[in-house]
């Protein structure tokens, strides 16, 4: 769960906060309704994130409420892989 | 045509083809014109009941859906114009609009009621869409709707306000554009020549409601009976998902800003959809970059293309260019705005007033009968944005253009602090205004540099005392005050902003240094 966490961390600081320090950027910290990620940001998240983890997101899974925060988005996740295995 | 109104083109259509489907949302709801012009006669007739009178401002602050259309019809229905507002922006903007404006009545969702309490005293009627069990203010819109849908005893006219359209202005404020029934009908006329719906058409609609490329979508639309399919907020974010959209549904129409056909280009794998059905792609509010036009006509290989140029000001657009189907390899300047459209004239004025001559560059100005009525309660701003010349009003774009024949017009830039982003106008100064309401930000200067794939990125040059907020503190405040859309996209901290020799902020050295923390 934290390396899930780590890396979408690495992805948005690399992407969209280039030398910004890492603390900054908590698990809780809102990123779509913060204007931290814009709607092409997010697209570009999502894209990352499928094939990184090898999931599908459909909108549900995107949705403000479930992918604003690191927290929400590395839970989506899990509950994405936890779905396809069964 | 005196009579004829945006109201009076679904009136037309209900008639012609009453169980023919005119809106379609993303979640596959449906109403035939004959249920839209009954729902929006009940609409008009609750509005004009409760206070609501011809010349009125009614607000309407929902998301894409089947209500927002019925609203927008039943406030044109009752005479007043509409006043779209973006759900997604920072309440506190959106009250101050509101307010502004005057509105009489305001039709929201349950989360947008609140702008109720905060602007006009609280006390204007609310209809209200999917209240929660057990809540009790505004009326119920779904109780309204279903109420008598006898047309209202309310004869608008032609030079009466349609809609108002707020966009972002420089001293923090933004302005509303008036535009009345005949300014939008020339325009939507014009379409009708240029483009040649049919009743068999599909529109797609993905520009919200408070962007004026709709007035396309919606309104041409509705004036030929063919079917609108809303594009909802959601799906909009969704790439793969508006792809597959367009194929499930056969869409004929797309339209939309540059960014969101890039966004689609990179992220909605068209190889996997459909999209033979498309026969019109038009495109406008900023520069598409050729390569990902390319990218797109290689799958969207049975469209035609039009590049539309146009500020709010003058209804969606006043000049286009017709768009080669196979963007050469080679091509690397984006296309030009073209030529005007018929309804429209163009005057190009150099900076002593004189007119350019071919290959010459100068301010585009505008004029026709779909120039907007003026601002909003801003005599003085309205009057500087027009010229009189030889009699005719004329229209300051603001927009430098250069003037070639074969080519037509070729957007070079502008003079003043605007810049456009996804389509929707910015002053930079609204976001520096909004930039020094932060406690930890003791300058602010925000300048706006080209980006190969973004079209554009905002940069904000701060300086701060001691305690330097961060990165994700400040967009995070900004996202408070301004739309998304208007956010920075990257910070760059100074102890100090470098300055003239006559003290003013330097914008040109501002805009190198940007410019160079990007590379």
């Amino acid at each position: 769960m934290q390396d899930t966490k780590e890396t979408i961390r690495q992805f948005i600081l690399v992407s969209q906060l280039p030398g910004e320090s890492p603390d900054s950027l908590r698990d809780d910290t809102p990123l779509q309704t913060s204007g931290i990620l814009d709607s092409l940001a997010t697209v570009g998240l999502v894209s990352f994130i499928e094939k990184h983890f090898g999931v599908e997101l459909d909108v549900y899974d995107t949705s403000v409420e479930h992918f604003d925060s690191i927290d929400d988005i590395a839970a989506t996740i899990l509950r994405k892989r936890a779905a396809s295995r069964t | 045509m005196a009579g004829r109104t945006l109201a009076g083109l679904l009136e037309a259509s209900a008639v012609r083809y009453p169980q023919r489907l005119s809106v379609v949302d993303s979640e596959n709801l449906t109403l035939t014109y004959a249920e839209l012009d009954k729902q929006a006669n009940a609409l008009a007739r609750f509005l004009l009941g409760h206070g609501v009178r011809r010349g009125d401002r009614v607000g309407v602050a929902l998301p894409k859906g089947l209500p927002a259309v019925v609203s927008i019809f039943g406030i044109m229905k009752a005479g007043a114009a509409y006043v779209p507002i973006d759900i997604s922006a920072p309440m506190d903007r959106s009250r101050r609009i509101l307010e502004e404006c005057r509105i009489s009545a305001l039709i929201a969702d349950t989360a947008s009621l609140a702008l109720r309490h905060m602007s006009c005293g609280g006390s204007v009627p609310a209809v209200v869409v999917n209240p929660p069990e057990g809540q009790t203010e505004g009326v119920s819109f779904h109780e309204i709707v279903a109420g008598d849908g006898e047309r209202a005893p309310v004869e608008p006219v032609g030079d009466d306000l349609a809609y108002i359209i707020y966009t972002s202005g420089s001293t923090g404020m933004p302005k509303g554009a008036m535009i009345t029934h005949a300014n939008a009908l020339s325009f939507i006329d014009w379409c009708t020549e240029t483009f040649a719906p049919t009743p068999d058409d599909r529109f797609s609609n993905h520009a919200p409601f408070h962007f004026d490329y709709s007035v396309l979508d919606l309104y041409v639309s509705i004036k030929h009976g063919a079917t609108v399919y809303l594009i909802s907020e959601d799906l909009a974010r969704r790439p793969r998902d508006m792809v597959r959209f367009i194929a499930r549904h056969r869409l004929t129409v797309w339209s939309s800003t540059p960014s969101a056909l890039t966004m689609i280009v990179q992220f909605g794998e068209l190889e996997a959809s459909d999209a033979s059905s498309l026969r019109l792609v038009t495109f406008g509010g900023e520069v598409f970059p050729p390569r990902h036009l390319r990218s797109l006509q290689r799958h969207w290989k049975s469209a035609e293309y039009f590049n539309l140029y146009g500020p709010t000001e003058i209804t969606t657009a006043c000049t286009f260019a017709r768009i080669p189907s196979n963007v050469p390899e080679n091509r690397e300047s984006p296309y030009p705005i073209g030529f005007a459209c018929a309804h429209c004239r163009t005057l190009v004025l150099d900076e002593s007033g004189r007119e350019v001559a071919e290959g010459g560059e100068g301010l585009l100005y505008i004029s026709g009968p779909s120039v907007f009525a003026g601002y909003w309660n801003r005599p003085a701003e309205t009057a500087a944005a027009f010229l009189d010349r030889s009699g005719t009003r004329w229209y300051n774009t603001g927009d430098v253009v250069r003037w070639d024949p074969a080519e037509g017009f070729t957007y070079v830039g502008r003079k003043d602090r605007m810049v456009k982003r996804r389509g929707y106008r910015i002053e930079l100064g609204e976001i520096e205004q909004a930039l020094h309401l932060h406690a930890g930000v003791r300058e602010a200067a925000v300048v706006a540099i080209p980006d190969a794939d973004a079209g554009l990125r905002i940069v904000a040059c701060v300086s701060c005392g001691n305690d330097r907020p961060s990165v994700v503190e400040l967009k995070s405040f900004c996202a408070t005050k301004v739309p998304a859309y208007m956010v920075p996209d990257r910070f760059v901290f100074r102890d100090k902003l470098p300055r003239t020799s006559s003290d003013k902020v330097d914008y040109q050295t501002l805009g190198q240094v940007a410019e160079a923390r990007e590379r």
